[in-house]
């Protein structure tokens, strides 16, 4: 896997042999040493149990790479250099955004960043875009680090005062993408965004993943996860996403008190 | 001479039992049953029954073992044709094979031939017969691609010859749709998908999940790095096709892979496994075939009231006859003629209806079957939670977007010729990969045809 992964795919894990397969984005590999980083935050049982996780332990499936990689991994790298490119990470968003800066980065091409985060200590990946990019912006929404504002706010500013930029990816909760794709549309910046949906298998099976795009139903897993995102439905998307909300909590905490859907 | 029992049919759990469990519902033969049932063959000097079946298992034999009550002799028969018998016992649509083409069926009712495979499979496994006899290791390697039934029919066969097959299959169980979609109650998994899987591990032949082949590895870097000599492809049709209408991606619409997927993959039925399945009070399944049946079944046992929507009527519905009395003494409501036309959501998102309308049946269209046409002014609502389409799936097009030299049609179909042969040198291709969504028999039979064709390949090369 390591010797195939490119950014912007990710890949399939399942702690345990009766657990769920969980789709989790690529944050980082190496060929030489055959690893692939990956960065999760507990939000179901399945997340849960990956923090409970001690070094030497296994998952009991990981498969992968899957998805499309990042559009700009195709192109060559002629048409790369000199190009400015402006990522926005939202929370953990910024361990998918961290492969295509480093990519970017290696090409020649000049990046900003801007982070934002709850708090300054989910502020992550902090010391990997100082030594990659140009300028990083951080946002907290208490103001604990970096401003206190949210990420389209950073947006406006740059934007306003002029920066120029050929393209910008964002990558974080789906609210915030969309946040985003309304503040840089008048600003006529072409911008990609990286859609977290539900999957079962991955590979294309199921079409939990499917979304949206340009009035079109596309599936995440196969023609994504990233998509162009002026066409993304956003709205679509995120009712999508929470349907098995009430589900998840209670195979959290196997209570069966006040399961409507 | 016939004699004059009638056909025996196989017991079955209870239909008011059987929606409240996930075990499996025909409970097959009794040795008495299948020696009395296997006294009906009448043992054709010129079987009709062998040619109907893809595999051409030699089934006047095999029947004919049975009568003397000698299961292994008839095992073994069958094990020269079929890798799969039981599989292919539970899952053939029989009716449109061997006992279709059965002469006794013409003026009376054809022999159970596909009980009695299912009796011989069962019970040589009880009896701990193996077959795995296999031909002195030549050193060849072949990598096949996908572990589903075109890809576990050529392993086999190719195992037999002597070659060093490894299997690569993209989840984390092989199968393909005999483990993610045919139902436990349908297809047991431990005791019988599991076991001929395992016969097929003791024949030599290697299983590597958890492997995307044209992700994680490629059809171009098995041949250069892992020195494969000749590539199977047998990935199957797994991308689920939609209605194309309006309100199709509201929550609470599926495809039946996923719910599928969901309840057999991921044993979501089953409250020690951690994937979520949700069905509401009231389901909706769109389609009319075996999958169709499949999904509403097991929408029913999760405790559902079902309702199948058909835009044919019942002489046409594509599924296995015995599926269809299954499912209707299950209590599904099946409303024929009907067709969706939009899906209905709430305030939160969710499908609360389906719209349909009426078809009426005109001149056959191109797959021979009489075309659905709508009455005006005939729409109906169906109030749901859950609908889950069950219209098809198409092959995936990964290995042929990432394989130089492949080629695929408009519907993502490998090209390939009857013995498998694709415009790829050495790389071969069978079952639904080529087809389009078909049965789990006819890719064995893809997959035994390749393995022939793969075998002179690799003579001829060396």
């Amino acid at each position: 896997m390591a010797a195939s992964a490119k950014p912007g795919q990710f890949l399939i894990v399942r702690v345990h042999d009766k657990g769920e397969r969980i789709p989790l984005t690529i944050c980082d590999y190496s060929k030489e040493k055959g690893t692939v980083t990956i960065v999760t935050q507990v939000v179901g049982a399945s997340s849960r149990q990956i923090f409970h996780m001690e070094e030497g332990d296994s998952f009991s499936a990981f498969a992968g790479p899957l998805g499309q990689e990042a559009q700009f991994v195709k192109l060559p790298d002629s048409e790369l250099k000199g190009k400015r490119y402006l990522f926005i990470a939202g929370g953990l968003g910024a361990a998918p955004v961290y492969p295509q800066v480093k990519y970017l980065h290696s090409k020649g091409v000049k990046i900003d960043v801007i982070v934002g985060a709850k708090s300054k200590e989910l502020v992550i990946f902090e010391e990997e875009f100082r030594h990659l990019c140009d300028n990083l912006y951080i946002y907290t929404d208490d103001g604990s680090y970096g401003t206190k504002g949210l990420v389209t706010e950073g947006i406006k500013m740059l934007l306003d005062r002029g920066e120029k930029y050929d393209h910008a990816v964002a990558i974080g909760p789906m609210i915030m993408m969309k946040f985003v794709t309304l503040t840089t549309k008048p600003y006529n910046l072409p911008l990609t965004v990286s859609l977290n949906t539900l999957m079962v298998d991955g590979t294309g099976m199921c079409g939990a993943c499917r979304v949206s795009i340009g009035g079109e139903t596309k599936f995440a897993c196969v023609d994504g996860p990233e998509f162009d995102a002026y066409l993304v439905n956003f709205d679509e998307a995120m009712s999508r996403q929470g349907m098995y909300k009430t589900l998840e909590s209670e195979a959290d905490h196997k209570c069966r008190i006040g399961l409507t859907k | 001479m016939a004699n004059k029992i009638p056909r025996i049919e196989a017991k079955a759990q209870e239909p008011s039992v059987r929606i409240k469990n996930f075990n499996e519902v025909s409970l097959g033969f009794s040795s008495e049953e299948a020696i009395l049932e296997a006294s009906r063959c009448i043992e054709c000097k010129n079987p009709r029954c062998v040619p109907a079946c893809p595999v051409n298992i030699q089934i006047p034999q095999f029947i004919k073992a049975l009568k003397e009550g000698d299961v292994a002799t008839a095992a073994s028969i069958i094990s020269q044709d079929s890798s799969l018998p039981a599989i292919c016992g539970r899952v053939c649509p029989q009716e449109i094979q061997c006992e279709g083409a059965c002469i006794l069926g013409i003026k009376g009712e054809a022999v159970s031939i596909g009980k009695l495979e299912r009796y011989t499979a069962d019970k040589s496994r009880e009896m701990g017969l193996k077959f795995t006899n296999r031909k002195e290791d030549n050193g060849h390697k072949v990598a096949i691609v996908g572990s589903g039934p075109a890809g576990l029919a050529c392993a086999t066969d190719l195992a037999k010859l002597g070659y060093q097959v490894t299997i690569f299959e993209a989840l984390h169980e092989p199968g393909g749709v005999l483990q993610y979609g045919i139902p436990e109650f349908r297809l047991p998994k431990e005791s019988v998908v599991k076991e001929e899987i395992d016969n097929l591990r003791e024949l030599g032949v290697t299983i590597e999940t958890n492997v995307i082949v044209g992700r994680t590895v490629t059809i171009d870097s098995l041949f250069e790095n892992e020195n494969f000599l000749a590539i199977f492809i047998g990935s199957g049709a797994g991308l689920p096709l939609f209605l194309g209408i309006p309100g199709e991606n509201l929550n609470g619409v599926l495809s039946a892979n996923e719910f599928l997927t969901r309840t057999n993959l991921m044993r979501a039925y089953d409250s020690q496994y951690e994937t979520p399945v949700y069905v509401g009070e009231k389901v909706v399944v769109v389609g009319g075939g075996n999958v169709a049946m499949d999904a509403a079944r097991s929408a029913k046992r999760l405790g559902a009231e079902v309702t199948i929507l058909y835009r044919r009527t019942q002489k046409e519905l594509p599924a296995r006859i015995e599926e269809v009395h299954h499912a209707q003494e299950e209590g599904i409501e099946f409303k024929m003629l009907s067709s969706p036309i939009e899906i209905i959501g709430d305030e939160r998102g969710w499908v609360k209806k389906v719209l349909s309308q009426k078809m009426e049946l005109g001149e056959p269209d191109s797959s021979g079957r009489a075309r659905p046409i709508p009455i005006a002014g005939s729409q109906f609502e169906v109030e749901c939670n859950t609908v889950i389409v069950a219209l098809g799936t198409s092959p995936n097009p990964l290995l042929a977007s990432t394989t130089p030299g492949l080629k695929a049609d408009g519907r993502n179909r490998i090209v390939a010729d009857e013995w498998g042969v694709t415009a790829r040198k050495g790389v071969f291709a069978g079952g639904d990969a080529v087809t389009g969504s078909a049965t789990v028999i006819l890719a064995m039979g893809a997959g035994r045809k390749a393995a022939v064709a793969i075998d002179n390949y690799i003579k001829n090369e060396l």
